[in-house]
């Protein structure tokens, strides 16, 4: 199997007293208030660096997405990140995960066609692209985009982008959305017809069907443990049975928190703050804000009220009261000594029949050198571990197709650019 | 008079709509704010008086929900209520609105004249002034709806627009009206209303709550300024909510001005 390790870029020092003081990480935190541009620059060339580094060290694929006006994770362009992950990993085969640019918000959506052409050209063809159809803050609060638009708006965008890089002619686009006369993509991905394409969704009805219609793979990014994940992901299976696809595991990616530590109770020691901040401050949304009214369709609102949100919401309740032992209980964060890290893990994988792992190796307020031992230890005592689940049994179609074989390079040589040698 | 409820076919057949028609007397069509056709006492009250049509926004009527697709912008739905006053036969009733209602009620009346006989907006959205921004009480946490709405912030009407995850049903209406007429509003309720207003030619009433928090006095008389031939009456203490707070008295003070 694949496993990447995915990047929020969070702000990694908010007041101790955010959640008291603020209604909501997202949308509307006040910047002059709460944020200091130099230690943002700072933030995002650690960013940077840390997931160099876990390319350097063997992991299989990186992740970095959009986001607006939030402390939580902040890349409003994720393809500037993501273009400069592409020339540091260069001789590495590390596929550079793009999940990515949010299609509705990218106008025109060809824009979006165009990025990700540069990324897979600036990395010899080992991009994967995500096609996110962006929360519903970023998309109706930051960029004011009608809820009820969203979603035709995303499937307008994703249709286009598809054909912008398939079209052999110039075509005209005539859609509901965008019109554009003559498009013409320059530069066309390196991978044909095209990347693969990942999907992010958070359990609706309509991403599944979506998803499953087009045979792209699914991913479920959740923070509320493998339990509620089982749900989601069991629904995905559904769609992909009834739609006649194969149960091809690499058609499931999923998010998950690790954090790795010599034994159980140093985990607990280093990385419980910061598991802490995720929760109480990243996590601090305006229920109001996600999703606003609209954003979902009928189908996904009626099967969110009466089947998701009572399990989420009661999940969400007990977080406040919640020690370091309840987390890893429930396996929000899995955390521990390399051992039970393995073994939580290899679980959760099977449980979920996830073939494209994502994991979150920075968590909240990690300071740059505890998130740099964690990808280590993740990356020489766990990862290896990981490498033939499914293979073999199964193939990966949804990975950049050069590098779908056993790893070869599996550590990259550190010299490609200077940060990766730091 | 009976209430019946129609349920019609409209914009090409892609459009369902129920309409309650109610009372006896000159026809009136009541267009419903943000949160759907919740305003059931004003229109009892207005029945007293008139032939009221009262339909409910697109995509709101029960396994109808789809048909906000069909209707992509503000144009498309003021030509959507000509093919439904056409379906009623209404040649130019008397239209009434309610906050989102009164919007679309206004661009009815700007659109062609013709088709309405006297306009009646009650504390309609529509307009935007940058140095008295509307709240987005879409995304207005819950907790502090009750007062930027309503004069008696413990009004038992209140329910008809909290959500509360405990009544299914109610949270999953609430949440759908607000996305089926937050489509014709989203970002802000300003969709150019203004530079259409000139050409309404109706009688105009502009009603508005004195104390209304959501939007304030001053869009009051902005209205009046840009309508050739209106007037403004303000209501002691009336809140956004006087609608459903004090429907007689909004009832009267419509149907005295229609009348008269």
């Amino acid at each position: 199997m694949k496993i990447s390790m995915f990047h929020l870029m969070p702000y990694r020092d908010l007041p101790k007293d955010f959640e008291q003081k603020y209604h909501s990480v997202w949308v509307d935190p006040p910047y002059t208030e709460l944020a200091d541009s130099r230690k943002i620059g700072q933030y995002y060339n650690w960013t940077l660096d840390e997931l160099i580094h876990a390319a350097d060290k063997g992991i299989d694929g990186i992740c970095v997405n959009e986001h607006h006006q939030n402390a939580y994770g902040f890349m409003p362009n994720p393809d500037l990140m993501g273009s400069i992950l592409a020339r540091a990993t260069n001789g590495t085969d590390c596929a550079v995960v793009q999940m990515g640019s949010t299609l509705p918000t990218s106008n025109p959506p060809i824009r979006v066609a165009e990025e990700y052409g540069m990324i897979d050209c600036i990395s010899g063809g080992r991009m994967v692209a995500g096609m996110p159809l962006g929360t519903s803050q970023d998309v109706n609060l930051c960029y004011g985009i009608s809820p009820i638009e969203q979603r035709e708006r995303y499937y307008e965008a994703h249709d286009l982008i598809i054909k912008a890089w398939t079209a052999k002619e110039i075509f005209a686009w005539n859609g509901k959305y965008f019109k554009l006369p003559m498009v013409n993509i320059w530069p066309r991905p390196i991978q044909q017809p095209h990347p693969p394409v990942w999907i992010p969704g958070s359990g609706s009805l309509s991403t599944w069907d979506f998803s499953a219609r087009n045979d792209h793979c699914y991913c479920f990014l959740s923070y509320w443990g493998n339990n509620f994940g089982k749900r989601v992901m069991d629904g995905w299976w559904d769609f992909v049975a009834k739609g006649n696809h194969d149960p091809n595991p690499f058609r499931a990616g999923f998010l998950q928190l690790v954090a790795v530590s010599e034994t159980d109770h140093s985990a607990e020691k280093e990385y419980y703050p910061h598991i802490r901040y995720f929760y109480d401050k990243c996590l601090h949304i305006l229920p109001e804000y996600f999703p606003v009214p609209g954003n979902q369709d009928y189908k996904s609102l009626v099967n969110s009220v009466t089947k998701l949100n009572p399990q989420l919401f009661d999940l969400m309740g007990k977080i406040p009261t919640w020690k370091y032992k309840d987390f890893v209980d429930n396996q929000f964060v899995i955390a521990g000594s390399p051992a039970t890290v393995r073994q939580q893990l290899m679980d959760a994988v099977k449980k979920l029949r996830v073939g494209n792992l994502m994991v979150l190796l920075h968590i909240g307020s990690m300071p740059h050198d505890l998130t740099l031992k964690n990808i280590e230890l993740f990356c020489s005592e766990v990862l290896p571990h990981f490498r033939d689940v499914w293979e073999g049994e199964w193939e990966n179609k949804w990975w950049p197709e050069g590098m779908r074989g056993p790893r070869t390079k599996i550590t990259g040589n550190g010299a490609a650019h200077p940060a990766a040698a730091r | 008079m009976a209430t019946k409820q129609q349920q019609l076919s409209v914009w090409g057949d892609k459009v369902h709509p129920k309409v309650k028609v109610q009372g006896a007397g000159a026809p009136l069509a009541y267009l419903h704010g943000g949160y759907g056709p919740i305003e059931t006492e004003l229109v009892d009250e207005l029945a007293k008086h008139f032939t009221v049509y009262a339909p409910e926004h697109p995509g709101l009527t029960s396994g109808d929900e789809d048909a906000y697709k069909a209707l992509d912008d503000m144009w498309d739905l003021v030509l959507f209520y000509y093919d439904l006053f056409d379906k009623l036969e209404l040649a130019a009733p008397a239209v009434v609105g309610h906050s989102f209602g009164g919007m679309v009620a206004a661009e009815i009346a700007a659109t062609d004249p013709t088709r309405v006989s006297k306009l009646a907006l009650i504390s309609p959205l529509g307009l935007w002034r940058d140095d008295s921004p509307i709240k987005n009480y879409i995304v207005t946490p819950q907790a502090d709806l009750p007062r930027l709405m309503f004069k008696d912030e413990h009004h038992p009407a209140q329910k008809r627009i909290i959500l509360n995850p405990e009544d299914q049903p109610g949270f999953i209406r609430i949440t759908w009206a607000l996305g089926c007429t937050g489509k014709f509003m989203w970002p802000l309720p300003d969709k150019g209303l203004s530079k259409r207003m000139h050409r309404i030619a109706a009688p105009t009433l502009i009603l508005w709550g004195k104390n209304d928090r959501l939007l304030p006095a001053v869009y009051a008389e902005e209205f009046k300024k840009r309508i050739p031939n209106a007037k403004v009456e303000m209501i002691d203490g009336g809140a956004h909510m006087m609608p459903l707070e004090e429907p007689a008295r909004v009832a009267g003070a419509v149907a005295k001005f229609i009348k008269g």
